[in-house]
């Protein structure tokens, strides 16, 4: 049993700006998507509306297991999770933060201790578990935000600009947890970044963003 | 000045030696607030979350009804109860005018706007990516409300106590609808009202040192809890 994404002819405007025009693609394989394009070309758009979190105006979002399509209902929503580029901290410690996925799907002690570890331990963040996430550095809160989603295991991981807002040590970092997931192929991973060399660095499959249109971009993997 | 000063040490030395009748009155007063500010917790959190949460029509006249309540002069309030608790009043058959129920109900009135408004704020405060980040790790729209709220509760707990002040601290309503009545109805503010009235300085500057101390109390406390919630951030 595997999820899989399928967007057709999706088309979004803002404004009178068309941002999206006839999007379609199908996230089916294990691995890492990743959508680039310049600043403003639509793909934060593209993600919120694979992601269930806007509507698009036209085409359609579709969630497929085995081939039958899903209704979208919070078990869908539950399988997916959306990393934004500010993860929205809750004010309260880093174990808590990474909890709170596991307690509302109604987890509870020891399971959540597990699994929060294992989650803290992956991005690096174990020995801060107990610290306010507020005091987190920006590259820290980042990895936070990876941990949090990662505890719940979700089959389709979307995560836009993941190091637009950090510094070069930590974007290596996150870069590195990343590429432990591509090794891992776990779940589908569609992450969005507008550095084409970090793209290429991190992809299975390359897709490009140009004012509002989709397009694959084949390339050739590094070493 | 030699009175003051002579009256200001009996006053330590009624609050040193824990006069029996200094005691009463600050119970009373301690039991009166602490009612009213629980019965304006449990109606006004959950009405400022309402209001703060959901979208509805009148919902900005809510707000701005609550916000110029905060105001409310308490003797308007004394009245307004008073009319309501006299026995020709709608709820006179109820026997409460005089007793500590009708000061309660006014306290209640005066601290309950403070409460819904200040609640509301502070939960319309709580930046919409919070709201975003659980929805996206999964939480349905109720369980992404209470995080919401539990993300407000520094201020929610500002809020409660800024009532707990108002509370404390009000005299014209009390002073009207509860009559003074020793050992039964008086209350620090009303006592110092009544003994200053009578030139018997030394209770009233003992309550009032003592309502001095409660007052700085409260605002430790909410500056504790305001500093404890200022870290914020749009991370």
């Amino acid at each position: 049993m595997s999820l899989e994404l399928r967007v057709a002819n999706i088309s979004n405007s803002y404004d009178g700006n068309r941002v999206l025009k006839d999007c379609s693609f199908s996230f089916h394989d294990r691995g890492i998507y990743v959508l680039t394009g310049p600043n403003g070309s639509g793909k934060s758009t593209f993600l919120r509306i694979c992601a269930l979190l806007e509507k698009p105006d036209k085409g359609e979002v579709g969630f497929l297991e085995d081939g039958i399509p899903l209704h979208e209902n919070i078990q869908l929503q539950r399988r997916i999770t959306l990393l934004l580029p500010k993860i929205g901290v809750f004010n309260t410690t880093v174990f808590k933060n990474v909890a709170y996925g596991l307690k509302i799907r109604g987890f509870r002690g020891s399971i959540i201790e597990d699994r929060v570890d294992k989650a803290l331990d992956f991005v690096g963040l174990i020995h801060k578990k107990q610290q306010k996430a507020l005091t987190l550095s920006s590259g820290e809160t980042q990895r936070l935000g990876i941990a949090r989603a990662l505890v719940t295991e979700p089959e389709i991981f979307f995560l836009d600009e993941p190091t637009a807002s950090i510094d070069h040590k930590n974007t290596e970092i996150v870069e590195d947890i990343i590429l432990k997931m591509k090794k891992d192929r776990r779940s589908i991973v569609i992450m969005t970044t507008h550095d084409i060399a970090q793209a290429e660095r991190l992809a299975d499959r390359l897709l490009v963003m140009q004012d509002g249109k989709l397009s694959e971009k084949s390339f050739c993997l590094p070493g | 000045m030699d009175s003051i000063i002579e009256g200001f040490l009996k006053a330590f030395s009624l609050i040193y030696n824990l006069d029996r009748e200094l005691l009463g009155i600050i119970i009373l007063s301690l039991e009166v607030s602490g009612t009213a500010l629980i019965i304006s917790a449990i109606i006004g959190v959950p009405a400022g979350a309402v209001l703060g949460l959901k979208k509805f029509p009148g919902r900005g006249f809510i707000i701005s009804l609550m916000n110029t309540f905060m105001g409310l002069p308490p003797v308007v309030v004394g009245l307004f109860v008073y009319l309501l608790l006299s026995r020709r009043g709608p709820l006179g058959f109820m026997g409460l005018l005089y007793t500590s129920s009708a000061m309660i109900t006014a306290q209640t009135i005066l601290a309950l706007p403070i409460v819904i408004s200040l609640c509301q704020s502070a939960i319309v405060s709580v930046k919409p990516i919070i709201r975003q980040a659980a929805v996206t790790l999964g939480a349905t729209p109720y369980q992404a409300a209470i995080t919401i709220i539990r993300e407000a509760r520094y201020g929610i707990l500002s809020g409660i106590i800024a009532g707990l002040g108002r509370a404390m601290g009000e005299v014209g309503a009390i002073l009207i609808v509860g009559g003074n009545i020793a050992g039964y109805t008086r209350v620090m503010t009303t006592t110092i009202a009544l003994e200053t009235d009578k030139g018997n300085f030394e209770l009233a500057l003992a309550l009032g040192i003592i309502l001095l101390i409660i007052s700085l109390l409260i605002n430790i406390v909410l500056h504790l809890i305001q500093r404890k919630g200022m870290i914020t951030t749009e991370r």
